[in-house]
């Protein structure tokens, strides 16, 4: 499991933990979120800006 | 000899639209003018940085030589502009002058300065950029009590990311209750409970006129009177769009660097994106208005012109104390607060005269809402 951070605003989006309050279940790898999903603090789209492994 | 795309500023606006580009076309050379070291870092992440562990250095993301090399761009760091000489098609800066065919502005914002008498006043910090803020850091060592001025988005996250971290926090707005921008009264009463819960001590109504050096701390003085005591002094106020380069160049200024949907500002070629830009008349100092207005002109620039949009951008206020998410109305649009306050939360809809929401304002608990709620809101741009 890892974790990705969001350059724009910081909000790190760790894959244990996923995003269950937008529909992503814990456990669900980056690679499968999918690319609608938008960061939850700053809503910059997930094919729109780079994360990066923390 | 000109270049194809100059961008005068290294902030989220001016790097947004140089990465924006790049996606478009791999080879136009792009040249990114800062009078910063050109480091990319997240201006968000600033007023959080202290609860999350992170220096000053560890904020720094991205140096301007990697950034180069991944923009596949041009960057001069440290480098001021002095003019834009519009009719050959200059930026003059104080290491010599480079020519444009297009020019993008993304200066940003500069902070408010309230008229402060005393001799503490020119001691008092602004934190607006990364550079501002590892001197910030640096005066905090030794330091217990911070006082705020300003109440809004970012002297509340200020004061939660302090006080969270063993400081005492005294904020002070001449209004009557924080984030009053964004927040209706009983909402923002929720908010107000729970930072103070947090321990943040507000102060409402009050215009601090006077900050005086007492040796090592500083008195300030309110409009009435009152003194309060401080170790560290931050101004929170706002922003204001740098427009001065601008403006001295003739082209047209309103609150900001007048734009049109296409980011186009008054003088063919040169554009205006971020803090810096009043784009359909609307200056939006956020995160997503800025990536809206760099995706469109990216397109743009690399030969299909795209007017921006914007779709309904709700604001995260990043107060850990109490979760707060707030999507203000198109400007403009008329309609009226309509507040449920519980136990754990509020959420406030702002109604048109219709009774259809319109924009929205969460807070504690209630602020799980927003996905179901922001789709339902209507587009300002």
């Amino acid at each position: 499991m890892r974790t990705w951070l969001c350059v724009v605003c910081g909000f790190i989006y760790d894959e244990t933990a996923g995003d269950p309050e937008h529909g992503i279940a814990p456990g669900t790898r980056w690679d499968d979120v999918p690319a609608n999903w938008s960061c939850p603090d700053c809503g910059v789209a997930k094919a729109d800006f780079e994360m990066v492994a923390v | 000899m000109s270049t194809p795309v100059v961008i005068l500023g290294s902030g989220l606006a001016g790097i947004s639209v140089a990465r924006e580009l790049r996606k478009f076309d791999a080879a136009v050379a792009i040249t990114l003018v800062t009078a910063d070291d050109g480091t990319f870092y997240s201006k968000p992440m600033l007023s959080n940085a202290l609860a999350a562990g992170k220096t000053p250095a560890q904020l720094a993301m991205t140096p301007a030589v990697t950034l180069a090399a991944q923009l596949k761009a041009e960057i001069r760091p440290h480098t001021r502009v002095t003019a834009i000489a519009t009719d050959r098609r200059v930026v003059v800066t104080d290491a010599g002058e480079i020519g444009y065919d297009k020019l993008v502005i993304a200066l940003g914002g500069e902070p408010i300065r309230l008229p402060l008498e005393g001799n503490g006043a020119a001691d008092v910090l602004f934190v607006n950029s990364l550079a501002d803020y590892a001197p910030f850091r640096e005066r905090l060592n030794g330091c217990r009590r911070v006082a705020i001025l300003g109440a809004g988005l970012i002297g509340c996250e200020f004061a939660n990311d302090l006080v969270t971290t063993g400081f005492e926090v005294d904020v002070f707005d001449i209004a009557p209750q924080p984030l009053g921008r964004l927040l209706p009264a009983q909402t923002a009463e929720f908010f107000r409970r729970r930072l103070e819960q947090a321990g943040v001590r507000f102060h409402f109504g009050s215009s601090i006129v006077r900050v005086e050096r007492q040796g090592e701390s500083y008195a300030l003085w309110e409009a009435r009177g009152d003194r309060h005591d401080a170790d560290l002094v931050l101004s929170a106020i706002g922003l204001k769009p740098r427009v001065a380069l601008a403006q001295a160049a003739g082209l047209k200024v309103n609150r900001g660097i007048v734009a049109d949907h296409r980011l186009t500002t008054s003088v063919a070629d040169i554009y205006a994106v971020g803090d810096c830009a009043e784009v359909a008349g609307l200056n939006l100092p956020f995160v997503l208005p800025i990536m809206q207005q760099a995706r469109a002109l990216a397109k743009t620039l690399a030969g299909t012109a795209t007017e921006v949009s914007y779709p309904a951008m709700p604001v995260v206020v990043k107060t850990p104390a109490c979760a707060t998410v707030v999507c203000p109305a198109p400007v403009g649009a008329q309609g009226q607060w309509n507040e449920d306050a519980t136990a754990d939360g509020s959420r406030a809809l702002f109604e048109d005269a219709a009774g259809i929401p319109i924009g929205f304002a969460l807070v504690g608990a209630a602020s799980a809402e927003k996905q179901a709620l922001v789709n339902g809101m209507p587009v300002w741009l």
